[in-house]
């Protein structure tokens, strides 16, 4: 468990550098960033979820006075498949064709033209005046559908990948993928009791309250800058750049402050067009998304079929697991099912599993990562047949668990074996939980789940500054999306021993900082936190220096100690200690100023398991789910700042409870979404939630200086099935669909 | 024709001047209290240039009088007014609350009873609330004004009785008898923020031994237009309110019923649950004459 | 198109702009007065991120024709602060981590004001439902309500 490591800085709650301006108004956001003579940028969108573009005519658009340029997919360069743009989702010409259509229309909502104009309303008056013709094709919108063999094809080049063998006809299943141990049908054998269920769940949107924005400026040597709201800024500028054919070095993309992403803003959706049209018109467009195009045209996360089966003995041991899983891809590849696949099983010892994946192109918009992309949906089938199990072997839900747990040393389903990890800290800490001992409301129903997240690591840089008074500026290059300026600040203090309030960390943009994967995989904290942590103990070994330079003594009979140069014990110098504010009033005499730097591919990225558990009760005459408590447990690692890790917890259970109980993508049969607002797409109110109990559990990871296990995405992933399992235990129904709807589970207690 | 204007008229007069001058014109012209509804749609579905006449600046859509024999709500008073009105709360609570539910209270801060029934949405939460209070219009029209009960009001989806040349001034409730009592609720899948899935307005009068001597139902977002539902309202009368008569009631608002299905729910469940609300609202309507005798 | 004068005041000082007929509340603040700190989420009324008071009341900006603001009084984020530093619910929302992303705080303090403008002492229930016009995505409101909470316990004590 928590190891007696006694902390100055790390595990306190000081406020946010960024928090004042972002609680006056004064934070700039990406709608928030206005240039002198500026243009408006507009997308025009297809009004067909599956159709053929015959052509495009822009000329009349183009003739309106206030029009400055307009663009096609035909303005575009040739993209080819096979370059991946990293973590910016995916296949470069997949999303090339995302960002603006080419031949074919593959969702409602797709762009098929832009025009940028003096004033929005004229921008607006523009796409009107743009001749589109199409041919309307039949769309397939169901996964399952989109698999069978005469399903309408939305890409006549898209074959199967992975097969054992290359087909021969093109197909809606983008690729296939297995992972399995052991013999699986032997495992069965041996069970006492097998249980098995078929769960979908539609598709749902990350629901991030700020829409896309960008603005773009292109000079007269084809030097562009772009202002956006991104998780990335370098992964963005990478994806501009193929997309356009543009040299990296003339792209320098500015990240404005984020209002909310998770895992939606890792993708470019208006940054090539704006540049494009920047580029045309020779002066700057700004593109601001609606709400509506937001929900029509922007990555939500696969509707999904999972199908699970287990086995087990009396005793609870799993024999074995297997899983079919179909995943949606939107309109391109890219659906999470891999990480689908690999997370099922994860917090289980297992002898023997088969999972099988499949990602399916349908006519909605491509996926792009929602928080543990893949995982809730493949989890929530996994924890709801666990569920049934326990229920069959009259055994506590956390039991069972228990009995299966992954622990230290087990074998992971995707490969590794696990180092030290937390889920048998989290189940126990959970079955001591005073919610889980306290006795349950008369009619209400608890329900329990884990959940898991891989976490990664990837490249990060950052860079260390000793001002000339002894404060320090830490320089890196991820959005801040939850405090995690603060996280790095308290790491930075706590390396070099000083008070926290004596660092601030800033965001830099393209030019102004290194190379950092973008604000994903939760591993802003565990990779960029290392590299500051490097870049501290950089300005260290360089202080350390200095000052034996100064006492004329070795480097080595030097020591840092709370934030000082100290003369190392034994060492005789009759010297005062020197502080970061002496060193830096110093560093003119001995040798210029003081500046640390690290850059890494972080390895080691600690897994973070979860127990949820919650309590509610369900309206039996209108099937309406009321929340009475949600207890969320998470291993940390180390929770740097403790707030942000719980507001981590209580954000992920809520963004699951709304997908749980309301959320959904609602389609008519020609594939319009019906609910492409806050109205109808009912992501949770404050009204809806009760306080979210949260306790962190820290088992820490040992690739991390300071043991951090990455905590943004887990939180996601147990309230699905948490909720499923306790609305099953207050009305006595197993529902496997979500979400839990009260027309549904009326239905459900034969209300019809 | 092709651009916005925006006109606030501070009298009756000047206001049917407008849209006399546009029905005359043929310019289109649309009224504006609150704006909650207004707005989104000049935003989205109909982005079309028009007159705009704000009526709020008008002494009658602000008025909220409360009489020995007849209450009058102006047609541009703000939910959140009202909802501060104690005695107005006193007297119809059920209508009060119907009026707070639309929306959040940033949208309570606009929203207007005018609004809500002009914009002839079938699940406008405050229409069966005034249905079951024996609501009347007070129409300011071209030829002077008249009057119409909120029932006749919405005569299809999205269309009112109003002709081109008339405006809501106001609501006309008649000061409720003593032992009356009156409820609004509906459902909707979260707690604030949705559309009425189903939504049932009841208005009771009960004699000095408890039995229903008056009794007026209002139904919504169950068929294309709200109802007033005289078989619930029979059903009652002459009970004294108990499960049986709230039950037989709950099975004439969904025998009046004849929803759809769509993104807020499914016609088996507006029937079943229109039923359930008629049931709830009867009771707290019920205890509410019961206490206020 | 013939803009309308609007004359009003915002934070305490008389402002005037001219605007479009059809133009909304919230675009002329952004767009023409460079007000920035009024969000716009979703341009429906349904998220709260343009929340102002006019005239004591808490209203959507997105949902007010801009001509509507002639001679009326508002208060946005930016007038929320005053020279002596934060007011003590945005001094709250910063202790209580009440943020993360920050989109949707400038709506959330000003919402929370205007509520314990009328009601001191709001209990829980009263303020998940008052703020239920709000939208957070990442908090799970739980940090924010008890920020507004301990706002509501420090005005009351310095009272």
């Amino acid at each position: 468990m928590a190891e007696a490591v006694d902390y100055q800085v790390l595990g306190t709650r000081p406020v946010r550098p960024d928090g004042v301006d972002k609680v006056t108004g004064r934070a700039q956001f990406g709608a928030d960033q206005n240039l002198p003579n500026m243009l408006h940028g507009k997308i025009l969108r297809s009004p067909h979820a599956h159709a053929r573009i015959k052509r495009v005519d822009l000329s009349k658009a183009l003739a309106m006075d206030g029009v400055c340029a307009a663009v096609t997919g035909a303005d575009f360069p040739t993209v080819a498949s096979g370059v991946s743009i990293g973590e910016a989702g995916g296949d470069v010409m997949d999303i090339a064709h995302n960002v603006m259509a080419r031949d074919k229309a593959l969702y409602h909502g797709h762009a098929v033209a832009a025009v940028a104009a003096t004033s929005l309303e004229i921008a607006e008056q523009a796409l009107d005046a743009i001749d589109v013709e199409y041919e309307v094709l039949p769309p397939v919108l169901d996964v399952l559908q989109a698999m069978a063999p005469a399903a309408p094809l939305l890409d006549e080049n898209c074959f199967t990948k992975n097969l054992p063998e290359k087909p021969d006809k093109p197909s809606n299943v983008a690729s296939v993928m297995a992972l399995s141990r052991g013999d699986v049908e032997a495992g069965f054998e041996q069970a006492d009791l097998v249980v098995e269920g078929e769960y979908r769940i539609p598709m749902a949107h990350q629901g991030y309250i700020e829409p896309h924005a960008c603005t773009a400026t292109v000079n007269e040597e084809g030097k562009a800058t772009v202002w956006c709201c991104t998780q990335g800024q370098f992964d963005f500028r990478t994806a501009i750049a193929k997309i356009l054919d543009w040299k990296v070095g003339d792209m320098k993309v500015v990240p404005s402050e984020i209002g909310g992403g998770f895992g939606g803003k890792t993708v470019v959706y208006l940054e090539p067009v704006a540049v494009l049209l920047s580029q045309r018109a020779g002066r700057p467009v700004k593109m601001v998304m609606s709400r509506e195009e937001v929900f029509r045209a922007t990555g939500p996360t696969s509707g999904t079929v999972c199908r699970v089966k287990v086995g087990a003995k009396q005793n609870g041991r799993i024999t074995a697991a297997k899983a079919w899983l179909a995943y949606e891809s939107g309109a391109f590849p890219g659906a999470p099912v891999g990480p689908g696949a690999m997370s099922i099983f994860a917090p289980y010892d297992l002898e023997n599993f088969l999972v099988e994946g499949h990602e399916v192109r349908v006519n909605k918009p491509k996926v792009a990562a929602y928080r543990a992309p893949g995982a809730p949906q493949s989890m929530h089938a996994m924890e709801v047949a666990l569920d049934d199990l326990a229920r069959q072997l009259n055994m506590d839900p956390l039991d069972l668990r228990m009995v299966n747990a992954a622990d230290e040393g087990t074998q992971a389903p995707y490969g590794p074996k696990f180092p030290a990890i937390g889920f048998k800290a989290c189940i126990e800490a959970a079955k001591k939980h005073p919610n889980y001992t306290a006795p349950l409301l008369e009619g209400a129903g608890r329900g329990v789940a884990a959940g898991f997240w891989f976490n990664v690591g990837m490249q990060s840089s950052a860079e260390v500054r000793l001002n000339e008074d002894g404060t320090v500026i830490v320089m890196e290059g991820n959005p801040d999306i939850g405090g995690s300026r603060a996280s790095m600040s308290l790491m930075a203090a706590e390396t070099l021993g000083v008070p926290y309030e004596q660092v601030k960390t800033y965001v830099g943009d393209t030019e102004s900082t290194g190379f950092c994967n973008l604000t994903g995989g939760s591993r802003t904290t565990f990779a960029t936190g290392m590299a500051v942590v490097r870049a501290c103990e950089d300005i260290i070994a360089q202080c350390r220096s200095r000052a034996a330079a100064t006492w004329g003594v070795d480097e080595e009979q030097v020591e840092w100690r709370d934030g000082q140069a100290v003369p190392a014990p034994g060492v005789n110098a009759d010297v005062n200690p020197l502080s970061l504010a002496d060193l830096a009033a110093g560093a003119p005499r001995t040798g210029g100023p003081i500046l640390g730097r690290a850059s890494l591919n972080a390895q080691g990225a600690g897994a973070s398991f979860s127990v949820n558990f919650t309590d509610l009760k369900v309206d039996q005459e209108t099937g309406a789910v009321e929340v009475l408590s949600f207890t969320a447990v998470q291993d940390a690692g180390k929770a740097i700042h403790p707030a942000y890790v719980e507001g981590q917890m209580q954000g992920g259970a809520a963004q699951g409870l709304g997908w749980a109980l309301n959320e959904e993508y609602i389609y008519d049969a020609d594939g319009v979404m019906e609910n492409a607002g806050f109205l109808d797409y009912r992501v949770p109110v404050a009204s809806d939630l009760p306080m979210i109990d949260t306790e962190i559990v820290e088992v820490r990871n040992p690739s991390h200086p300071y043991g951090v296990r990455g905590v943004g995405e887990t939180p996601i992933v147990a309230p699905l099935a948490a909720t499923a399992n306790a609305v099953r235990d207050a009305i006595g129904i197993r529902i496997n669909d979500l979400p839990l709807s009260p027309p549904r589970i009326l239905a459900a207690l034969g209300g019809e | 024709m092709g651009e916005f204007a925006y006109v606030a008229p501070t009298s009756v007069a000047d206001a049917i001047d407008v849209l006399q001058e546009h029905a005359r014109s043929g310019r289109r012209v649309q009224a504006l209290a609150g704006g909650t509804d207004l707005l989104v749609q000049l935003r989205g579905v109909d982005k079309a240039p028009r007159t705009i006449v704000d009526v709020k600046k008008i002494e009658e859509t602000n008025r909220l009088d409360i009489g020995s024999d007849e209450i009058y709500i102006g047609a541009a008073i703000p939910s959140a007014l009202l909802n501060e009105n104690a005695e107005l709360k006193a007297l119809l609570p059920g209508l009060v609350e119907a009026a707070d539910l639309i929306g959040s209270s940033q949208i309570q801060g606009r929203a207007t009873l005018g609004g809500n029934l002009c914009n002839a949405s079938p699940a406008a939460d405050t229409t069966p609330a005034m249905i079951a209070n024996r609501g009347v219009c007070v129409i300011a029209s071209g030829g002077g004004s008249r009057e119409m009960p909120v029932e006749a009001f919405c005569t299809g989806v999205g269309v009112n009785a109003l002709a081109a040349d008339e405006f809501l001034l106001g609501l006309k409730f008649p000061r409720p008898p003593a032992r009356t009592g009156d409820a609004y609720l509906r459902f909707i899948p979260r707690t604030e923020m949705d559309i009425a899935v189903a939504g049932c307005g009841v208005s009771l009068t009960l004699d000095d031994t408890g039995v229903c001597t008056a009794a007026r139902v209002g139904i919504g977002a169950v068929a294309p237009t709200p109802l007033r539902v005289d078989a619930a309202a029979e059903a009652l009368l002459g009970t004294g309110v108990g499960d049986a008569a709230l039950a037989a009631a709950g099975v004439a608002c969904t025998a009046a019923s004849s929803p759809i299905s769509d993104k807020r729910g499914t016609v088996q469940y507006r029937r079943k649950v229109v039923a359930v609300l008629c049931r709830r609202a009867g009771a707290i309507a019920r205890g509410r004459a019961l206490g206020a005798a | 198109m013939s803009k309308i004068h609007v004359q009003t005041t915002i934070n305490g000082e008389q402002v005037d702009f001219l605007c479009p007929p059809q133009q909304s509340l919230l675009e002329a603040l952004r767009e023409t007065l460079g007000m920035l700190g009024t969000k716009e989420g979703c341009g429906t009324g349904d998220c709260g991120a343009c929340s102002i008071i006019l005239n004591g009341r808490l209203v959507c900006s997105c949902l007010m024709l801009a001509a509507e603001a002639q001679g009326q009084e508002m208060t946005t984020i930016e007038g929320i602060a005053d020279a002596d530093g934060l007011h003590v619910l945005q001094e709250k929302f910063l202790e209580h981590a009440a943020l993360q992303c920050g989109i949707c705080t400038p709506g959330f303090i000003v919402a929370a004001k205007a509520l314990l403008d009328r009601d001191p002492n709001p209990d829980e229930r009263t303020i998940r439902y008052w703020l239920a016009g709000n939208l957070c995505r990442c908090t799970g409101y739980d940090k924010i309500v008890r920020a507004v909470q301990d706002a509501a316990q420090q005005l009351a004590y310095e009272a």
